[in-house]
């Protein structure tokens, strides 16, 4: 069958799927609306967490990433894990005892406070408002790559899909499609990878590939690789750290309380039954995330050796790299270059006219490399290699069935989709629990809070399909201002809501708004006011940087040591909150008498 | 079986710190800051310090939440303060 009909066949079937579960799985009040009715099982929760939380980004980009940072990429896959012991500990338990339906919700009550949780609605909405910028733009991606339809198309479609399961079937619709998009990503994730690796280093596992021999030799693959990159001028695989290990470190503390933070992820785990529940359910969530977390690195390595070992053919039979010979002959390339090429993120330049494709570092600083590229008769690099390719090219470079590459494009769909609708249940909750609900109509009957959050559903997948169509120039960098946001205001705020019996509402608001406006500044001044091109003011902090060499991708956890300071340095010098308040949080600490979510106040 | 808050607290806490000094050994410690010197050492293929920023320190999360939810489960028991 031809590629482009049976991958419209098996991404059309999970569709079916996910509106087959949509019309069995609505809400019919706001506990099914908001939590799913609260009955979830903590695995079937865990493998939704895991869906929820693997987005387009994810599954499309994260090994391209890595393969171009090296061991640095470990930032992604620690900061992106490590946060769920944190959440795990910290937050989870606690939250699903307090009992409601929402983040804001327990800010509110915990502060008693309005302003308090009006404050932890808006930082909700910047933070989930701008990733799910992201992920519209991956759904149109993944739609425009996988399908050959256009980008606005892909949103369209992706919009429908949503709305289908989402409205209708609020967290309950999105809790079941979730489940099933987890089983379609990490399939179409895990089977080229396994078959890499088995091509590669005779290991079946990829995560014991990685660190294996290649096939017939006794030398690592990593070590090959090793060689292999610096020999063409590129940093050593293992080793080589983005800026300073300062920067490394920072990053990945802001990742890892940004994850603990936001408020998509957190809102899953009001929906177990239990608080022990919950406990276990952040640790199935870990499993699910990292059958795709411990592999995402071995596809980084293996895909970047290969595609080394494409267009240098002396990298497999260890001969000189730079002998005319060993670059591949352009109108000799496999077929699934010429298919890439086609959509732009695989391009060639024949600078020394030779008709060969050279493909290494010319901006290296080694003179040793540039002397022998030199002597080669080496004009530049002539392959530009975007990075999303080493998970989308896959299953042909290993030279797998067409059905296989069919799932991998329902796979990166799937991806995006299930993150997105996590999001947008996390927007319009929060839009119709904590603004209307809470602010403006405190008596409105169940059955039209349900119509409210539909409503606000559809609002939202509306302003997100939008956001997607017309993003605003900065889509690159929103997923890490919503990591920012949800570092530094959100998860210091939770944590001293449980933590510090005496922490009241003065404080936790100077803080989130601290916080804030820390994390915005630093961020702006690199990327723009609002990020409008030609208002960064980098100059004026020093230039880029300037704060110990931390990126303002790894500024969130500058942030919340600024909420947290400034929290405690109010609350100090304001009055203790009330007695029944300290009450509160003796009893959100046991376990004991936890009951079933539910939205009063 | 022992009865109060304030002893059960104080038994989360100490667990949590344990926990939480497991979790930054594995990933800040030998992930990033003695990731070098750890490369000198080999597991199969891998430099031992890359392994764990990319392998390792991932295998220890799971390990180390569920042996919180067990260890928690144990405590609620022991003050008196698990779900019925």
């Amino acid at each position: 069958m031809e590629l482009q009909t049976l991958t419209y066949l098996v991404v059309g079937a999970s569709f079916a799927l996910y509106i087959g579960i949509a019309i069995w799985a609505r809400a019919g009040s706001t506990s099914d609306f908001y939590v799913a009715g609260g009955g979830v099982h903590p695995v079937t929760n865990g493998m939704a967490t895991a869906a929820d939380w693997m987005s387009a980004a994810s599954f499309i980009s994260m090994a391209g990433l890595i393969a171009n940072m090296g061991y640095g990429g470990g930032l992604f896959l620690m900061g992106w894990t490590g946060g769920y012991v944190i959440l795990a500990m910290w937050l989870a338990p606690y939250l699903r005892k307090f009992g409601k339906f929402t983040v804001p919700q327990f800010i509110g009550d915990r502060f008693y406070s309005k302003s308090a949780s009006t404050v932890a609605v808006i930082c909700l909405l910047i933070a989930s408002i701008t990733y799910v910028i992201g992920q519209m733009t991956g759904v149109g991606v993944a739609f425009s790559r996988f399908l050959g339809v256009s980008n606005e198309t892909g949103i369209y479609l992706g919009m429908g899909i949503v709305f289908a399961y989402a409205v209708f079937g609020g967290m309950k619709g999105i809790t079941y499609t979730q489940v099933a998009q987890y089983i379609v990503l990490i399939s179409a994730y895990t089977i080229p990878a396994v078959f890499i690796s088995l091509n590669l280093t005779g290991n079946f596992l990829p995560q014991l590939g990685l660190g294996a021999n290649l096939v017939g030799t006794d030398v690592s693959l990593l070590d090959r690789l090793n060689q292999v990159v610096t020999d063409l001028g590129f940093a050593e695989y293992t080793t080589s750290v983005p800026g300073s290990k300062l920067n490394m470190f920072v990053y990945t503390v802001s990742l890892m309380i940004g994850t603990a933070g936001l408020p998509h992820v957190i809102i899953r785990f009001f929906t177990v039954p239990k608080v022990a529940d919950a406990r276990y359910s952040a640790g199935w969530a870990l499993v699910f995330i990292a059958i795709l977390y411990t592999t995402a690195p071995a596809v980084a390595a293996m895909a970047k050796y290969n595609l080394h070992a494409t267009v240098n053919s002396a990298i497999t039979t260890n001969g000189d790299l730079y002998a005319e010979e060993s670059s591949l002959k352009y109108d000799e390339r496999p077929d699934w270059m010429s298919r890439w090429e086609k959509t732009g993120l695989l391009k060639w330049e024949d600078k020394n006219g030779d008709g060969r494709i050279q493909y290494y570092n010319d901006k290296t600083k080694s003179a040793d490399v540039l002397a022998k590229a030199e002597q080669a008769g080496w004009k530049g690099s002539e392959l530009t290699v975007n990075a999303d390719i080493m998970v989308m090219a896959n299953p042909e470079i290993a030279l797998l069935p067409n059905w296989v590459i069919a799932l991998v494009a329902a796979g990166g769909v799937a991806a995006a989709l299930s993150t997105a609708a996590g999001l947008l249940l996390a927007i319009s909750s929060a839009v119709s629990h904590d603004l209307v609900k809470n602010v403006f109509a405190p008596n409105m009957s169940d059955k039209n809070e349900l119509m409210v959050g539909k409503i606000a559903m559809a609002g939202a997948i509306v302003l997100a399909g939008w956001l997607g169509l017309n993003p605003p120039g900065f889509a690159a960098g929103t997923v890490a201002l919503a990591f920012g946001i949800a570092a530094s205001t959100l998860f210091p705020v939770i944590m001293m809501g449980i933590f510090s019996k005496k922490m009241n509402k003065e404080g936790a608001i100077a803080g989130m708004l601290a916080g804030l406006a820390v994390t915005l500044f630093y961020v702006f001044a690199h990327k723009g006011i609002f990020f409008i091109k030609g208002t960064e003011f980098v100059d004026l902090i020093g230039g880029p940087n300037s704060f110990f060499g931390i990126t303002p991708e790894a500024f969130g956890a500058i942030g919340a040591v600024v909420n947290f300071i400034v929290a405690f340095a109010v609350d100090k010098v304001t009055k203790e909150p009330p007695e029944h308040i300290q009450h509160l949080v003796e009893e959100v600490r046991i376990p004991r008498g936890a009951k079933a979510v539910d939205g009063a106040h | 079986m022992e009865n109060n808050a304030a002893g059960y607290w104080k038994a989360t806490l100490s667990l949590l710190t344990k926990i939480m000094i497991v979790w930054f050994l594995v990933s800040y410690g030998a992930g990033i800051l003695f990731a070098d010197v750890l490369n000198t050492i080999h597991l199969g293929g891998y430099p031992l310090g890359f392994w764990f920023a990319q392998q390792g320190s991932i295998y220890v999360f799971i390990a180390l939440i569920f042996f919180y939810a067990k260890k928690m489960g144990e405590i609620d028991r022991k003050f008196d303060v698990h779900e019925e």
